[in-house]
């Protein structure tokens, strides 16, 4: 049993309180960005393999075609979200510092853009391995940021017994609020792509998890549930990391995912709202993922927003239409925990952006790098009961291997808290991230 | 495009939340500060000189060393005042202001720059000052003068002025004078141990009886601790373990043997115990950081602390338990590591 729960209050241990500056934009009603003159679709937007591209330069492509197939059951297809013609297949910036493959499509300025229409289905009468395959057909990944491919997360192994799904709705990083504008915009979409999602694990109960900075959304959703109990909406109390996945589990269901195992092993699958309402949206009609809600926000923007941006948007663009008016700024995809930074701003929106973060005189300044104190803050922060200022100082050592033996680096899933409390200005989690990538690279140095 | 701007590139996250090093030193000045005007309206001038001079010592030794290895001067962050004022706390009042200059210079270059630093240092440095002029000192250091003397606002302690290398001017007889109640030069827990004279527990806690320049007050410590405490730049579990682990070892003996043995209460509130297990036992750098090794670390030297007390020659007890807990504190760690989420 949950401790927390015995008080009325549904969460977890630790953590930290930022500030949410989500009013800037959580009224924002979801609009329509116009589209760009040019989409630029990298072939990986998704965790696994990159999908394979069927297209051909000169090609004409009509928004929603299909444009790139899944290259094996670890990825997932591509669909033009213009229509146009292809520009070239070539190497864009990705956020890793490295670059990929993208279809360049510029936009046929006189179209009418409207969309490649398909047959619709019935869901209710698909088999779970049919809804498995239909959810891959939309190309569907976890729009929560993560991009794992949704109907890999579905085929749940057969020993795997999945008693309740977990809708999450926390959205627990500071400025978004593009899941609090789904719920609220998209509660049809929203419930039947979680009775979906429930048949494709075949779960009796689904529970969806709020932060109760949103009231407006529980009110606005139990409004909508079904008569027979099966699904329920729970608040929990508003903290980060409530969103990550151990968290929302043991805030709701008052238990722990073992280390290193998978939420199937308890009986859990966890799907994140956009994700589900975007299936509930697309699957019956047979059509894909081309768009997603991006919440446009943070310093210098004249026009802060909710809005449907084309799958291909470079940044450019997007500032254009948020009239950014400052100089100098950092460009984030994804909240300022565990956003990843935009180098370029021909930088497009992928799958898994549900932000553009604009920060400037928000962001932390640069410091000089301070000896550990041992003030043991960042332990108090730790929502995986880590040793931060331990695992830092293994870290300052390069003894990477220590870390991991020793003091579960691999526990961590880089959600910043340590750094965000340091008060020696030491980028624990930045270490982090570089002492995981070195392991895992070493150890494939070693199988090989 | 309306506007190009210049990116900027780091990973996440890119907002932070958190009181800087120096914010932090200069809260616990802040904390010492009261401590430091009562010790001198009990005390007088020659208290205020004595914290003057460590304060001093120890900033300009931080300096001096920062100097000599070529390196960006610390003393910005506060943390030598720190040490210069627990330092002077933890002296008779009446100690001769050479030796504490003294005593500073060894803190900051032996306790502190020695192991690298702020961030370095194995133990509380300010305790590596003490223990140094301890040994090179003895009878000045245990050398008591009355709180609340007629005169302490104009004249001083006469060892306060005396000359380096001198033999220790002799306080004896200045003592007699200037008390009122016939003042043996003996604190509460040298009346305990040699002669077996209880003080009363309400005086230690207010503070009314002799002792170090800054461990007198109980209940003046206990609050500028709960300031910190607020702050959130104090540990209170550090001072609570230590604490509890002084009243429950003072306490099993008491049991055993009340007439030989004194009470947990006379205990916790007489001999620095207050004032080392706010300020000096929770000086992050030198104790632990794991929730179980804190309270490992809190217990040990509350039990030291006793034993020393009780079966040792010293009656300081309570600062050489902090040092030993202090050099045991990677020890505590390795064995302390929090249980992970997920974990077994
Ligand atoms: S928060 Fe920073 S300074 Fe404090 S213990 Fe952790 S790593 Fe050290
Ligand atoms: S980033 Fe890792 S170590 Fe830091 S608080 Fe999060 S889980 Fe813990």
């Amino acid at each position: 049993m949950n401790l927390f729960s015995l008080f009325g209050k549904k969460t977890f241990p630790k953590g930290i309180h930022p500030e949410g500056f989500k009013e800037e934009t959580h009224d924002h009603q979801a609009r329509r960005l116009p589209f760009p003159t040019q989409v630029i679709l990298p072939l990986s937007q998704n965790i696994g393999k990159p999908a394979a591209s069927i297209v051909h330069v000169g090609q004409q492509v009509q928004r929603g075609e299909l444009i790139a197939k899944a290259d094996g059951f670890m990825s997932v297809p591509l669909h033009s979200s213009v229509t146009g013609t292809v520009k070239k297949i070539d190497l864009v910036p990705n956020a890793r510092g490295g670059k990929e493959q993208a279809i360049f499509i510029d936009t046929a300025l006189s179209s009418t853009q409207s969309l490649l229409a398909h047959t619709p289905v019935d869901f209710e009468k698909m088999s779970r391995k049919e809804i498995i395959q239909a959810v891959q057909n939309t190309g569907m990944v976890g729009l929560g940021g993560a991009s794992f491919p949704t109907h890999v997360k579905m085929n749940i192994p057969d020993d795997c017994n999945i008693h309740t799904i977990l809708i999450n709705g926390c959205e627990c990083e500071p400025f978004l609020t593009t899941d609090h504008r789904i719920m609220l915009e998209q509660v049809e979409y929203l419930i039947r792509g979680i009775r979906i999602a429930m048949k494709s694990v075949d779960a009796p109960k689904a529970i969806i998890g709020v932060e109760d900075n949103k009231i407006n959304v529980l009110e606005a959703i139990k409004k909508h549930l079904p008569d027979d109990g099966s699904i329920s909406i729970e608040a929990v109390v508003t903290k980060y990391p409530q969103g990550a996945e151990k968290m929302l589990v043991y805030s709701l269901l008052g238990e722990e995912i073992p280390s290193g195992k998978l939420p199937s092993s308890i009986g859990v699958a966890i799907f994140n709202v956009a994700t589900l309402a975007a299936i509930g949206e697309l699957l019956p009609l047979k059509q894909a993922l081309i768009e997603r809600i991006v919440t446009i926000t943070g310093d210098d923007l004249n026009k802060p927003g909710n809005y449907l941006v084309p799958l291909g948007t470079p940044l450019s663009h997007i500032l254009e239409h948020a009239e950014f008016t400052g100089n100098e700024a950092e460009l984030i995809l994804g909240g300022p925990m565990m956003g990843m930074p935009a180098g370029f701003l021909n930088t497009p929106v992928k799958k898994g952006t549900g932000a553009v973060l604009v920060l400037d005189k928000r962001a932390t300044k640069r410091d000089d790098i301070l000896p550990c104190i041992k003030c043991s803050q960042c332990l108090q922060a730790c929502p995986i009961n880590l040793n931060p200022s331990e695992l830092g100082m293994l870290a300052a050592k390069r003894q990477y291997d220590v870390m991991e033996e020793k003091y579960h680096l691999n526990d961590c899933f880089d959600c910043g808290c340590c750094s965000y409390v340091c008060p020696s200005n030491i980028p624990l989690v930045q270490y982090f991230r570089i002492a995981k990538t070195l392991n895992r690279e070493r150890h494939m140095m070693e199988s090989h | 495009m309306a506007n190009q701007p210049k990116i900027d590139i780091r990973t996440s996250p890119y907002i932070r939340k958190a009181p800087t090093v120096a914010e932090i030193m200069r809260n616990v000045v802040y904390a010492l500060l009261p401590l430091a005007a009562y010790a001198i309206y009990q005390f007088g001038i020659s208290a205020l000189a004595l914290m003057i001079v460590t304060v001093l010592s120890c900033i300009s030794t931080e300096h001096l060393f920062c100097k000599l290895s070529d390196k960006k001067t610390t003393i910005g962050d506060a943390s030598a005042i720190i040490t210069g004022l627990l330092l002077a706390m933890t002296l008779p009042p009446g100690f001769p202001l050479w030796m504490g200059a003294v005593a500073g210079f060894v803190a900051i270059a032996m306790g502190k720059t020695l192991f690298g630093g702020l961030g370095f240092n194995v133990f509380n440095p300010a305790l590596v000052g003490r223990a140094f002029i301890q040994a090179a000192f003895p009878v000045s250091i245990t050398t008591w003068t009355p709180a609340l003397a007629t005169d302490r606002f104009i004249e001083f302690i006469p060892s306060t002025l005396a000359l380096p290398f001198m033999k220790p001017v002799a306080t004896a007889e200045w003592t007699a004078q200037v008390s009122i109640d016939g003042f043996s030069g003996a604190t509460p827990l040298a009346l305990m141990k040699f002669q077996g004279i209880m003080s009363d527990s309400m005086d230690l806690f207010l503070g009314l009886t002799a002792g170090s320049t800054g461990e007198t007050s109980s209940l003046l410590i206990l609050i500028c601790g709960a300031y910190l405490v607020y702050k959130n730049m104090l540990d209170w579990r550090i001072p609570a373990a230590v604490i509890f682990g002084t009243a429950l070892s003072a306490e099993c003996l008491y049991l055993l043997d009340p007439t030989k043995y004194p009470t947990a209460g006379f205990m916790v509130f007489s001999g620095g115990l207050m004032f080392a297990a706010v300020f000096m036992a929770s000086d992050m750098v030198a104790s632990p950081v794991t929730p179980k090794g804190i309270f490992v670390f809190g217990l040990l030297v509350g039990f030291l602390t006793v034993i020393i007390r009780l079966f040792g020659g010293l009656t300081e007890a309570v600062m050489y338990a902090i040092l030993f807990g202090n050099a045991a504190t990677p020890l505590i760690e390795s064995y302390t590591q929090p249980r992970i989420y997920g974990g077994k």
